[in-house]
């Protein structure tokens, strides 16, 4: 529930691939995204992350929260752009074409709706790919894959206990701030900032204290089970690539690739309609 | 000495820290296939020994060895920490802590994968595992979807992967319920039958361990080994009292009644026990003179609920309908298994959860509009572990935590403070800073803040758990004490021990209803109540039963009167 990944078992050729694959294209996918501003590059991708993401048999209520959160963040992005530099787009595209008989500084331009179109399609190029690496990545196997693709073994897997004592902590800090809520510590907004930031102390040094009990036994358990023996370990989670694993990394270098390619052609990060 | 697993010759050990050693003198060896149990008051070394035979000490907890602590015939300093981890597998006392995967399989593949075991060679071994202490439909599940019990049958699985000689419990029995504790007992017995290890228990619950027979028992006191002999001889002595751990409680009646106790009758279970026909005479005769003591006198009508609903978001109905009443003065406990909604009647009682349905009148009075806060007023609320609920560096602003929050002048704080500490025998440490006190006493820190704000009523969660005999007796006392001043308590526990001899009453509470509403002695030995509820029989009932009495349950309570007025 209350976690980093929001891990929805629902058969698919994504799901299927193996969690260090879908990391690495996740990479690669947004640097692509990244480098270009080209509009019919970013056009395709969007297009294609969406189909990635009936592909994975995610539903729009699996991920409604993020797809509306995420819009709304973009809707006030492009209106503060608009607001603080309205000419960005004139600049950058060395042309100046009023819209609607309308002149002056707020008057829109073809090429700022132009950069606002790019702007946007950033976003719906990556963030779909996003929601299809949370949704379809086995937080278990998540772990295995980091190690994988070159992370060490111990940083790995601290991302994995990470997540297996996330609820831990959470149920234990609302016990606490229940207890301390009897004692009279006012959590809600009738208090001052001060007073709550001290109330959230209050919650905080018995939080930090037990859990501080905890990583001493935890440390203990793994250690005598073997954790830290060897250079290696291996994984019950761990998946082996397959044919498909290469195909997808390989898909993802050429669309960094052309991204790369497009920049040279175009002789900017942006490709220019208005000339 | 082929077959010695373990020996340890006039070992020693010290703490870097410390100025006088942990262990002396300590001399004994396990061979291949024996069942030890390690009993002995929190203090007495046990966790050193324990820390010492898995190899902790000397590799994570540095200090001085002295003599020799052999593993398979090599010293364990000339071992690492991960060759002694292929020999000893140690279960933790916090089975919930020691479990690092993120769902069973995970967990239980741990100390293969750390091994470089291939994938495929776990995906075979795991479930096989798993189907040894029955865990196998659990597989994928998270931590947070099992019991206590479950959690522990992971971390047994997770060290019978590596095919250890020794298997090593540490306090097996501290985070069960009575019937769940039972069970655990009955899987380490299956499973050194079937893997062959010895198998070292530490607990000092020693009537709940030997409801299995084990070979011999190892009683320590202040770093030294005080006995080593079977567990018919131990019992037949004197040692166990007079080293702070709790002799079954058949014994103890079987003492009252001036049976003789020797190894012959074989005292160590209530099972295995030989009453001659005289015994049982005595113990009959003792129960027709043994006086009843009256009923304690109570006030009115504190705490009332009228078929309290509640559900949690997720949809889990945690409560279906709880009808109880708390009279003034009384000392009452909540009992049944995990999850069957005595904590979430507290929270609901407190105002930390609302209930859907229902009605709480407090004094009368309906109390559904009162904040947690107002509510905290009268009814105060304990956590198990102290250390959730200490926020503050002194003893002093501890405890006057809840008077500052309410705005009460300094010096009637300062009044109050000093009457609360008192009270709670903490003024000699006054000025103390809290992390400088024992596990009880940090108890007695959170009591007292509770105390400070003068509730008519404390609900206290756990007040005993994981407390050896003589803390656990020192903590009930000053409860008992409080009571006595006229505080009305409501413990939560899982501690039979702690029901019959302390509650005026108890309430079972099996899955979000009331199933029982009695003296704890009738619950005790009510069989339906005691199965429903996870709960377990005492052996007292067993032995009424044995002596030819016919009202067990008035036996019980006798001989609790009995004690109450003879201890104290």
């Amino acid at each position: 529930m209350n976690n980093l990944f929001n891990y929805i078992d629902r058969p698919s050729p994504i799901h299927r691939l193996t969690g260090a694959t879908k990391c690495v294209c996740l990479l690669l996918w947004s640097f692509a995204a990244m480098f270009t501003y080209d509009t019919r590059f970013l056009f395709i991708l969007s297009v294609a992350s969406f189909v990635l993401l009936k592909v994975s048999r995610i539903k729009w209520k699996d991920v409604s929260f993020m797809m509306v959160f995420t819009a709304a963040f973009l809707l006030m992005n492009n209106i503060l752009v608009y607001l603080f530099s309205p000419h960005h787009g004139t600049e950058i595209y060395g042309t100046c074409t009023y819209l609607f008989g309308l002149t002056g500084k707020y008057a829109p331009t073809a090429e700022q709706l132009f950069y606002h179109l790019n702007y946007f399609l950033k976003y719906t190029a990556t963030i779909p790919f996003i929601l299809l690496f949370v949704c379809t990545t086995n937080p278990s196997e998540f772990a295995a894959s980091l190690n994988k693709i070159g992370v060490k073994y111990s940083v790995a897997y601290s991302v994995a206990l990470a997540l297996r004592y996330i609820p831990d902590v959470q149920r234990e800090y609302h016990d606490i701030s229940q207890a301390q809520q009897a004692r009279g510590i006012e959590m809600s907004k009738k208090a001052t900032p001060l007073k709550r930031l001290k109330s959230a102390a209050s919650i905080l040094v018995p939080l930090i204290l037990s859990s501080m009990d905890k990583i001493e036994t935890v440390s203990n358990a793994m250690e005598l089970r073997g954790f830290g023996k060897n250079k290696k370990r291996t994984w019950y989670m761990g998946r082996n690539f397959k044919p498909a694993d290469i195909a997808a990394m390989a898909v993802c270098i050429l669309l960094v690739a052309i991204s790369y390619a497009l920049n040279i052609l175009n002789k900017s990060r942006f490709y220019n309609p208005f000339i | 000495m082929e077959d010695c697993l373990l020996s340890f010759e006039d070992f020693g050990f010290q703490y870097n820290a410390q100025q006088k050693p942990t262990l002396y003198n300590i001399s004994f060896s396990v061979k291949k296939g024996e069942k030890i149990l390690i009993a002995g008051p929190s203090g007495c070394g046990k966790s050193t020994l324990v820390h010492c035979i898995n190899g902790l000490i000397p590799f994570s907890y540095k200090g001085q060895m002295t003599g020799s602590l052999k593993i398979k015939g090599k010293e364990t300093r000339d071992l690492s920490l991960f060759d002694l981890s292929k020999s000893v597998g140690t279960v933790l006392q916090d089975s919930d802590a020691q479990f690092v995967g993120l769902t069973v399989a995970e967990d239980i593949a741990f100390a293969l994968e750390n091994d470089c075991v291939a994938t495929e060679m776990l995906k075979i071994r795991v479930p096989e595992v798993a189907k040894l202490v029955h865990i196998e439909d659990f597989l994928d599940h998270a931590p947070v979807e099992l019991s206590g019990g479950q959690k522990q049958r992971v971390s047994l699985a997770g060290v019978l992967v590596d095919d250890v000689d020794i298997l090593l419990f540490d306090e097996p029995l501290a985070n069960l319920d009575p019937a769940t504790g039972k069970q655990a007992i009955e899987l380490i017995d299956e499973m050194q039958k079937k893997t062959g290890a010895a198998v070292i228990i530490v607990e000092h619950r020693l009537e709940d361990v030997l409801y299995k027979p084990v070979d011999r028992i190892i009683l320590m006191g202040e770093g030294r080994i005080i006995a080593d002999t079977t567990p018919d001889r131990l019992l037949s002595g004197g040692f166990l009292s007079e080293n702070g751990i709790r002799e079954p409680l058949y014994i103890t009646a079987l003492k009252y009644a001036n049976v003789e106790i020797t190894p012959l009758i074989k005292p160590s279970s209530i099972k295995s026990i030989k009453l001659s026909d005289e015994d049982k005479l005595k113990v009959r005769n003792w129960y027709m003179t043994a006086k009843a003591a009256e009923d304690k006198k109570l006030g009115g009508m504190l705490l009332k609920t009228d078929s309290v609903k509640f559900a949690y978001d997720n949809g889990h109905v945690a409560l279906k309908g709880i009808t109880v009443a708390v009279k003034e003065g009384e000392m009452l406990a909540i009992v049944g298994t995990n999850g069957a909604g005595k904590s979430t009647f507290s929270k609901v009682v407190c105002g930390f959860e609302t209930q859907q349905e229902g009605k709480i009148f407090f004094k009368g009075e309906d109390i559904e509009g009162l904040s947690i806060k107002e509510r905290a007023d009268h009814i105060g609320y304990v956590m198990q572990n102290p250390n959730q609920m200490i926020s503050k560096v002194m003893i002093a602003d501890e405890v006057a935590l809840g008077l500052r929050t309410r705005g009460v002048p300094e010096d009637i704080i300062r009044e109050k403070v000093e009457k609360v500490l008192k009270v709670c025998g903490l003024w000699p440490f006054r000025n103390w800073p809290i992390s400088a006190l024992s596990f009880g006493q940090k108890k007695r820190v959170t009591i007292a803040s509770i105390l400070a704000l003068d509730p008519e009523m404390i609900i206290l969660d756990e007040p005993t758990a994981g407390q050896d005999y003589r803390h656990y007796t020192d903590i009930m006392e000053f409860l008992l004490k409080l009571n006595q001043s006229g505080i009305t308590i409501v413990m939560i526990t899982h501690d039979m021990h702690l029901m019959l001899e302390y509650a005026d009453r108890a309430i079972v509470f099996s899955d979000g209803l009331i199933i029982a509403d009695d003296t704890a002695a009738h619950i005790l030995t009510d069989k339906e109540t005691v199965d429903k509820a996870s709960l377990k029989e005492t052996s007292l009932y067993e032995l009424a039963l044995m002596c030819g009495i016919d009202d067990p349950g008035d036996y019980v309570k006798r001989f609790i009167d009995y004690e109450r007025e003879v201890m104290r």
